[in-house]
């Protein structure tokens, strides 16, 4: 017998499950939910087996795009987008970790150019210990996965 | 490396820097080439820095080229808010090579995306110098006859130090083996500690400056600043535990080098510059050598 669900079923859209519950405001903050015009459902703290406590985000009437899907990578790898149509779960996308990203995450030097010009940030991704850092086209320097923040 | 702007030392790869390393070593036998008559390159200094300045100018000089630009900021249109961005496209148009000191990281890079002329970066910040890298490098050559198992000595500011990490990435491509002495504070960060255990390149940590000199080929020199200390007291306990004396250097190897990048405040006694060991300014000088080659070879004229 399935569970009674925590956050309300999508007829079709997006839905982000297994994020980590401490992640779940920073991909809130990378995909920009704030300019999203759909319903929006989200539940914090429900119970998983794998973290203790899991975020999740549902979406209604919304696809991403790779780039969004990748965004989501880079704070949480363990995250699964699952695409919804008819109540069902048409496809599931696992996140990827990108070669570069480019644009929408600040570089945590504040001596680096990007924090003093109208310069858009680069970064190649590199996987160290299981977590991702970001390393700056421009100073070099190499941004933690804890300390990703996204420019708004 | 024609039109190729230099702006980290991993941009070149170890073929490019041997042909510099050569090209210097025919400037330094013959340095009246008047290769650049036609060229005007321009020196931008966005904050001061004599030295590097005047070493750059000067290969340009003995190269027979004329020298456009400014050797601070408050001289330059910076100081009416005109952006990195609009300063290099202009002077792209007027220069055919820039050299570029500026203190924020990664405006070199910055400006190679911009310009469509090379730059050559003469320091961003703390980030790369890499020309001092390379009259590094000929310098090592120069002394030692070759680049390879060098045992070579850092000592000083191992942690801000830009000179001191450079100088092991590009030596690591030559089986060295490294010695680090520095205060506790200002130890070699991990990563490169990493990088050398990934490479399998052995490295060895010392408090102080001891007996293990005498297997030393290189001493590399840094200076340990006291702004670097939020303690001051630390500084006054360490600051005088990383001066070389003429008289430590007894014993140690005939071909022994001490290096330092210049400038010194204390961390090299005065009794040492007598010592045939001694080759700062030597190493200035290779500098003027080194930097022709490199704009000679950027601007495909040798």
């Amino acid at each position: 017998m399935k569970s009674e669900l925590k956050v309300k079923a999508i007829e079709k859209g997006t839905v982000i499950d297994h994020i980590q519950a401490s992640n779940l405001y920073k991909i809130m903050s990378i995909i920009e939910i704030e300019k999203l015009d759909t319903q929006i459902f989200i539940g914090n703290n429900l119970d998983s087996q794998k973290y203790g406590k899991k975020a999740i985000i549902k979406i209604a009437d919304k696809f991403p795009s790779m780039e969004d899907v990748n965004k989501i990578a880079l704070i949480d790898p363990n995250a699964v987008i699952n695409i919804i149509r008819d109540y069902q779960v048409v496809e599931k996308k696992k996140v990827e970790l990108p070669e570069t990203v480019s644009t929408f995450i600040k570089c945590i030097n504040p001596k680096c150019i990007t924090n003093h010009e109208k310069v858009e940030t680069k970064f190649s991704v590199h996987v160290k210990d299981g977590k991702v850092n970001l390393k700056c086209f421009y100073c070099e320097k190499t941004t933690g996965q804890d300390n990703i923040e996204v420019i708004r | 490396m024609k039109n190729k702007s230099l702006v980290s030392i991993n941009d070149y790869k170890k073929e490019d820097y041997f042909k510099i390393l050569d090209l210097a070593e025919e400037f330094q036998k013959n340095p009246k080439q008047r290769l650049l008559e036609n060229h005007v390159i321009a020196s931008l200094f966005f904050e001061p820095s004599t030295r590097t300045r005047l070493s750059f100018e000067t290969a340009i000089q003995r190269l027979g080229g004329k020298v456009i630009g400014f050797s601070e900021a408050s001289n330059s249109s910076v100081s009416k808010g005109e952006s990195l961005k609009d300063t290099i496209l202009t002077v792209s148009r007027y220069a055919d090579l820039i050299v570029m000191r500026h203190p924020v990281e990664g405006s070199a890079r910055y400006a190679s995306v911009v310009s469509d002329k090379p730059i050559i970066n003469a320091g961003d910040g703390s980030n790369q110098h890499p020309t001092q890298c390379l009259l590094d490098l000929y310098s090592i050559r120069k002394t030692q006859g070759t680049l390879e198992n060098i045992n070579l000595f850092l000592v000083g500011d191992l942690k801000y130090g830009r000179t001191v990490h450079s100088l092991l990435m590009a030596m690591s491509e030559f089986n060295p083996v490294f010695n680090f002495v520095s205060p506790p504070t200002l130890k070699m960060p991990q990563e490169y500690k990493d990088f050398l255990d990934e490479k399998g390149i052995k490295y060895y940590e010392h408090d102080d400056i001891n007996e293990n000199i005498k297997h030393a080929d290189i001493i590399y020199v840094t200076r340990v600043q006291r702004e670097r200390f939020s303690d001051p007291m630390e500084y006054e306990k360490v600051k005088n535990s990383y001066v070389i004396k003429n008289k430590m250097l007894e014993g140690t190897k005939e071909n022994l080098r001490i290096l330092h990048p210049l400038p010194r405040v204390n961390e090299i006694d005065t009794d040492v510059d007598a010592n045939p060991k001694a080759y700062y300014f030597e190493q200035a000088e290779n500098g003027v050598y080194t930097r022709m080659a490199l704009m000679c070879k950027i601007l495909g004229v040798k």
